[in-house]
């Protein structure tokens, strides 16, 4: 029966073909336009970490004072002063813990004919590979003692390693950032969650290629390598002091494996808090400890430009769904007396009900593949845009599926009225009018 | 015309009335708002900025000893001074649209309050010159003012400051700013001039309030001085630039120099909002097609329905641009309903987007604009269908279907 139906469906498009291709034309734009802004969200929206994140969290709190708080609206200030962030990381109360920094740090070649340039890089603790599950391609990452000593080490990105040592395994090698020389002892494999959670405030990308070079934090300040953001809430902060002024320049993250554990950290945190505004330190003792995704959907990480586009192709899908309505009507319509013929040779209402639906069907499928090629052109075409996760921008297999789905399910609701004021044809005038 | 005959058909074809009707309605709603967003970032793109942007070309070097900024930084400039074409030439800690904020925040008495970030400049002993600044009251700095002011903890040791218009206003409202002193912990500073309105380094990031809230110190060589501002002549930029990158490269060995012309740098600024303008244009025309398309297609398959009807009319004594009106008329009142619900659902439109998003309201005039756009596409994709019902001759009456 379906095959009958089908051959039906096809004879019909075939019949007119000026109509059947403005359907489909108009559909495919749509899902085009739908798929490519979605495929763009879900890239800038996703988990930076899916097998980690629900265990990592972000603790904050106000040094700042009363009468000049950092946001009229209340926020918690995005990041922690060193004073602060060395007690966290000191006290060990959680599984990991780790501190970052950005900073833009200037890299001189060993080969004699190489030019200096700057790379991004991070300042910060042993715990951050093992927490971030950060791959190594050679080597691994620093421990706490090298923390503690100062360690002149560094771990360098893939890309780097590609462009300094040929891809080479470098470890043990020298490399010279800021002026000072860092023996190299772990490089990664590419990796750059998206969006760099861990980067949020700190003066870097939140998308796009990851940061190059990685050292200890104390042994970067020690070296006079400055963060890229620093914000000051008193007098008296200037980058050469910046461990003890009133400044806020650095991020916690800690691993917490379970819920227990989060509610003791967070007591813990409301305590060091309260103690603070005891020592005449705080006046606010607020705190807050959002987890992973939560932090970034807080900050609006996303930027608001990809959002009004998702809205903007989602309203322009309506449009062609409407338009599709509206010329598969104007066609069954048209076939009235089709109807009323198979009507009277005894097919029920369900059987016309089904035929239409599969007309609406196969527009829907030769709308989802012309669709893909809209994608396809439309993710091509952003890829050529000078946002910062504009080379990201690709379709990958759920959203390929997802593609036909929308499609679909675009092309069997634009079929449903048609199909219904079809079965809902009398057969008696019709044949009557013949 | 008579409406009531088109009323009462229309009636009689209530869903493929209602879809037209919806169509133009949903493109009026997405029309509007999209219209309006474009016209937001076309402002955004072109805020004005009083310094010589198409003079300007900017070297900065990054990365060079800092203790040996007080006699590298003359050096350097002579030699840029020397390129030809070059009119003048000094170092800046940073410029507008750079990206780079550094903001601090000013009060009028030495305990106020502020909630507007002021971007702050550091300028080089002819700075005002390089940048082509636009003195409005009072004067520029002078010899002895370069020379005693420092940089400590992101403040000037100096003692004086120019201030743009819109700050100046800001400040003391209705009051001359000249004389007048600013605060921020415990500093203070004079101003001496007044300047026509520069842009923040990053007025995304300082926000509406922070836009044009600018002020400018005078700084001895120093080496948080990272950009050389050369002014030249618009056609001589992309040489000097090179020369100046060639000079630079040479004398700062072990430096990153890099350049650009202030031209090209405002257009990176802006090139995201530029590449949305795009897209918001393509998918405005797209959706107009589709829409268009749409009318097309329905009123087609209604003149081909209506073909008897059409003749009888003609045979009874309706001439051509009878049936032509006919169906234009037609095509109005659908238009006029639909714009009616475009409008309304335009307005929820922005009122949602408002909450949600950093968007303003959208003013009244967008509405009847985007209206009279929708019924003109009416009107013209109703056309060629209008005119092939026109062309029905009248014989067809008599022809049994």
């Amino acid at each position: 029966m379906f095959g009958y139906y089908l051959d039906l469906a096809l004879r019909s498009l075939a019949r007119n073909k000026v109509l059947t291709t403005l359907m489909v034309v108009a559909l495919a734009l749509g899902i085009g336009a739908t798929i490519t802004t979605l495929a763009v969200l879900r890239l800038l929206s996703g988990d930076p970490l899916p097998q980690k994140s629900a265990q990592l969290f972000y603790p904050q709190m106000d040094p700042y004072p009363a009468n000049q708080p950092f946001s009229r609206s209340g926020k918690m200030p995005w990041l922690l002063s060193y004073v602060d962030a060395m007690n966290l990381l000191r006290a060990r109360r959680a599984q990991r813990q780790a501190a970052v920094a950005l900073s833009q740090v200037k890299v001189m070649p060993q080969t004699a004919d190489g030019n200096p340039f700057y790379a991004d890089g991070v300042m910060t603790t042993a715990d951050f590979f093992p927490m971030f599950d950060a791959p190594f391609q050679y080597g691994a990452g620093w421990s706490a003692g090298d923390d503690d000593a100062r360690a002149q080490v560094a771990v360098i990105a893939g890309f780097l390693n590609d462009q300094l040592f040929g891809g080479a395994d470098s470890v043990g090698h020298m490399i010279r950032i800021e002026g000072h020389d860092f023996r190299i002892v772990g490089v990664l494999r590419p990796w750059a969650p998206q969006p760099r959670f861990y980067a949020l405030h700190l003066g870097g990308h939140s998308y796009g290629k990851g940061q190059g070079v990685f050292v200890p934090l104390q042994s970067a300040r020690a070296d006079g390598i400055t963060p890229s953001a620093m914000m000051s809430y008193g007098p008296g902060s200037g980058m050469d002091h910046l461990e003890t002024s009133p400044a806020i320049w650095l991020g916690v993250w800690l691993e917490l494996p379970d819920a227990a554990a989060v509610s003791t950290y967070r007591r813990f945190l409301a305590n060091y808090a309260q103690q603070q505004v005891a020592l005449g330190r705080f006046q606010k003792s607020r705190t807050a400890m959002p987890a992973l995704m939560e932090w970034l959907r807080g900050e609006h990480v996303v930027p608001d430009d990809a959002r009004l586009q998702a809205g903007l192709a989602f309203g322009f899908l309506l449009i062609c769904v409407v338009n599709t309505v509206g010329l598969l009507l104007a066609k069954c319509l048209r076939r009235s007396r089709e109807i009323g013929v198979r009507r009277a040779l005894g097919a029920s209402r369900a059987a016309i009900f089904v035929q239409f639906m599969v007309e609406a069907a196969i527009v829907g499928m030769v709308g989802g593949v012309l669709g893909l090629v809209f994608a396809e052109l439309g993710l091509w075409g952003i890829r050529h845009q000078p946002a910062q996760y504009a080379g990201l921008a690709h379709l990958d297999l759920s959203m390929f599926l997802f593609t036909f789905v929308v499609a679909l399910a675009a092309s069997l609701i634009a079929g449903l009225l048609p199909a219904w004021r079809a079965c809902a044809v009398a057969p008696a005038p019709q044949l009557k009018a013949a | 015309m008579e409406i009531r005959p088109i009323l009462a058909s229309l009636r009689k074809h209530r869903i493929p009335a209602m879809l037209i009707v919806l169509e133009i309605a949903l493109a009026c709603a997405v029309l509007c708002n999209a219209v309006f967003m474009i016209g937001q970032r076309l402002d955004d793109i072109g805020w004005p900025n009083a310094i010589d942007e198409q003079g300007i070309s900017v070297v900065s070097v990054n990365g060079a000893d800092p203790k040996l900024a007080a006699s590298d930084i003359p050096r350097d400039l002579a030699a840029l001074r020397g390129i030809a074409g070059v009119t003048a030439a000094a170092a800046a800690t940073s410029m507008p649209l750079d990206r780079n904020p550094a903001l601090s925040s000013f009060t009028t008495t030495p305990d106020g309050k502020t909630t507007v970030n002021t971007s702050i400049y550091f300028l080089g002993s002819g700075g005002e010159q390089a940048l082509g600044l636009r003195l409005l009251e009072g004067r520029f700095f002078n010899a002895d003012e370069y020379a005693d002011s420092g940089f400590k903890d992101f403040n000037s040791t100096g003692h004086v400051m120019l201030v743009t218009q819109r700050d100046a206003q800001r400040l003391w409202p209705g009051q001359d700013a000249l004389g007048k002193t600013l605060y921020t912990n415990g500093n203070s500073w004079t101003v001496v001039g007044v300047i026509a309105d520069v842009l923040a380094q990053d007025p995304n990031f300082s926000g509406p309030g922070g836009r044009y809230s600018s002020v400018f110190f005078p700084l001895h060589p120093d080496g948080v001085m990272g950009d050389y501002v050369l002014r030249s002549a618009p056609q001589d930029r992309a040489r000097v630039l090179r020369e100046a990158r060639r000079a630079l490269g040479r004398l700062e060995v072990g430096a990153v120099v890099d350049g650009a012309t202030y031209a090209g740098m405002r257009g990176d600024y802006f090139a995201d909002a530029r590449s949305m303008v795009w897209m918001l244009l393509l998918v405005c025309v797209v959706m107009l097609a589709v829409t268009a398309f749409g009318i097309v297609g329905l009123t087609s398959f209604w003149v081909g329905q209506r073909r008897r009807q059409i003749g009888i009319r003609r045979a009874v004594g309706a001439t051509r641009s009878h049936i032509l009106q006919y169906f234009q008329t037609e095509n109005f009142l659908l238009g006029t309903a639909g714009v009616v619900l475009g409008m309304v659902l335009a307005f929820g439109i922005n009122l949602y987007l408002m909450q949600s998003y950093e968007i303003a309201r959208m003013p009244w005039y967008y509405l009847p604009v985007s209206a009279v756009a929708m019924w003109v596409l009416g009107q013209l994709s109703v056309l060629a269908p209008a005119l092939r019902a026109s062309n029905v001759p009248p014989v067809v009456a008599t022809r049994s279907v």
